[in-house]
């Protein structure tokens, strides 16, 4: 990497002190971490813990009350989202925002022109894409006919075409069924294998188990945990944030009276 | 060739335009067709805003008037020609196009709130123009009758239709343009929803103003050819809100956020109002209701417009593939 001399050089994203209020209310508090290129990282929780808050906040749809965010080196925090896409962030909604009145083609290549001036680059890199995530044959289809499943992966398609260097998946896997989680999950690891750093928010913890390196734990807007998905889950404080206080003790008790 | 193709229908519709003074001659059919073009000019700018961009305005006679009287003033006050007079009043409905949007889309106004704006804005410049001594006051301007190319003013009808024929393919032929490109796509997309066009790098405000100045643009010619052809504009006439009215009915119609949907809509619309009046006598108002009954038709029937029924009916094939996958056929 020509780079190698920066301090931050293998730093893709770096989120600072992140505190975001509305109002009374403090969704982020104070949240730190970070994501090394070329890794795939994983952010949990419990609900309402804050997560998909952050994620606006670095892909710039959200201004933070305090904190600062780094994205490949440059300090973004009040870049609007549309720089943010430019620079190469791409991400994905949670509650799927597709262009219902347009194909699933026209839905892809508005992504792809962000990059491509010319609309036949543009459907070219759309029909790649498309075929990549497994839409190759629904290209025509209006994206209002997708199933819940065809939907999550036009919303990664999207994302996709615009080319990013570092891609946050906010829960693309959940509504899916077992089998569809199971077609999906190579698609994304596929990603990472081209090179693409991935940030993802997962409820899903097999998904989160087989593909991220290093996981964050954020309960009640604070990051309470991070590791391997193995010792992270292994946290006391993780299970506590998940099941209630004292949880953790309890189970090492019931654990200790069944051996 | 193929780059050519979804250009055909647009030619196609110019070369019938084109004609239409071969095969009728009278007077009242060439004013029909001249003052039909005209509001289907006008129309086309508010379907590239309203139908491409979702951008609703109820008042797009602030551009069709500020194209009007900002001619007028360029040859009667500063004694200009005619010529520079239409793109002095094409620029002053995009300058005006850039204000407005500045203003309503920084400040994130949608839906209903940018309506009432654009309402407010054409409401407010009839008013100015209404009581100005620059814009006539309540006499409005009368341009004065220099019959010649030069000055654009054509002693038969037939000669100003071509030059209206030609504009309006000259604005079709852009929005098929614009219709196949990145701004294009750009705009559908924030139609649709602007969070997920943001997210794709889609500098929504840029987009937005660089659609309301075409759109004032546009619109503000149909407002010069207007002048050009009854030579007089009052304030009520070219800040009333008949012309917003009648532009989004076109459009609507037509086929929202198609090529020729305001213009197969603004023939529509005065056909039927023309036959009414013959059928039941000159009962005044009678072709307004008359367009009331047609957009509630419209808005309930047709929600594609009259292009909508011609246009991409899906083949049985398609209609297979459009289904959700693994649903029940």
């Amino acid at each position: 990497m020509p780079a190698a001399d920066m301090p931050h050089a293998s730093t893709m994203l770096e989120v600072e002190n992140v505190t975001m209020r509305f109002g009374g209310l403090t969704a982020v508090d104070d949240a730190s971490l970070s994501v090394p290129k070329g890794s795939f990282t994983g952010l949990i929780g419990p609900n309402g813990a804050g997560k998909t808050t952050l994620f606006s906040i670095v892909s710039g749809f959200l201004k933070p009350t305090a904190g600062r965010v780094s994205f490949d080196g440059a300090d973004v925090t009040f870049a609007p989202a549309h720089k943010l896409a430019e620079r190469g962030l791409g991400r994905t909604f949670q509650i799927v925002k597709p262009f219902a009145g347009l194909t699933v083609g026209e839905n892809i290549a508005v992504g792809a022109f962000l990059r491509h001036h010319k609309r036949a680059d543009a459907e070219t890199v759309a029909e790649t894409v498309a075929a990549r995530v497994g839409l190759a044959d629904r290209l025509d289809a209006p994206a209002s006919s997708l199933t819940v499943a065809g939907r999550k992966r036009l919303e990664l398609a999207k994302a996709l075409a615009t080319e990013p260097k570092l891609l946050l998946l906010d829960e693309v896997l959940a509504g899916l069924n077992p089998s569809e989680v199971r077609d999906i999950i190579p698609v994304i690891r596929g990603l990472r294998d081209d090179g693409i750093t991935i940030l993802m928010i997962e409820h899903v913890m097999q998904a989160v188990v087989s593909l991220c390196d290093t996981v964050f734990v954020l309960a009640q807007g604070a990051i309470i945990a991070s590791g391997t998905p193995r010792e992270v889950v292994a946290d006391s404080r993780v299970v506590e944030a998940y099941l209630g206080k004292g949880a953790a003790a309890r189970l090492t008790k019931a654990e200790a009276s069944d051996a | 060739m193929t780059a050519l193709r979804p250009y055909l229908p647009v030619l196609a519709l110019g070369v019938l335009l084109a004609l239409a003074p071969l095969l009728v001659t009278s007077n009242v059919a060439l004013n029909f067709l001249a003052v039909t073009l005209i509001v289907s000019l006008a129309a086309q700018g508010w379907n590239l805003l309203g139908g491409f961009g979702g951008q609703f305005s109820f008042g797009h006679a602030a551009f069709f008037g500020v194209g009007a009287y900002a001619s007028a003033i360029w040859q009667m006050r500063l004694g200009l020609d005619a010529w520079t007079g239409l793109l002095a009043g094409a620029a002053a409905g995009a300058l005006t196009g850039l204000v407005i949007g500045f203003l309503a889309f920084r400040a994130g106004l949608r839906g209903s709130y940018f309506a009432l704006v654009t309402l407010a804005f054409a409401e407010v410049f009839r008013v100015l123009a209404n009581s100005s001594e620059v814009t006539g006051g309540a006499a409005g301007m009368l341009l004065p009758l220099r019959i010649g190319a030069g000055n654009l003013q054509f002693s038969d009808r037939a000669t100003f239709l071509a030059l209206v024929v030609a504009l309006t393919v000259l604005v079709l032929c852009l929005v098929q343009w614009i219709r196949g490109s990145r701004f294009g796509a750009q705009l559908v997309a924030l139609r649709e929803n602007e969070e997920a066009a943001r997210a794709l790098g889609v500098d929504v405000l840029a987009v937005k103003l660089k659609a309301i100045c075409l759109s004032g643009a546009i619109t503000a010619t149909a407002g010069v050819l207007y002048l050009q052809y009854f030579l007089f504009i009052d304030s009520n006439i070219a800040f009333g809100t008949w012309i917003s009215v009648e532009v989004l009915l076109a459009a609507i119609v037509g086929g929202l956020g198609t090529v020729l949907g305001p213009v197969v809509g603004a023939l529509a619309l005065h056909g039927l109002g023309e036959l009414v009046k013959t059928l039941v006598g000159q009962l005044p108002g009678i072709d307004l209701a008359v367009y009331g009954a047609i957009l509630v038709v419209a808005v309930a029937f047709l929600p594609g417009g009259l292009v909508g029924l011609v246009r991409r009916r899906p083949n049985p094939r398609q209609l297979r593939k459009a289904r959700p996958e693994g649903g029940p056929a």
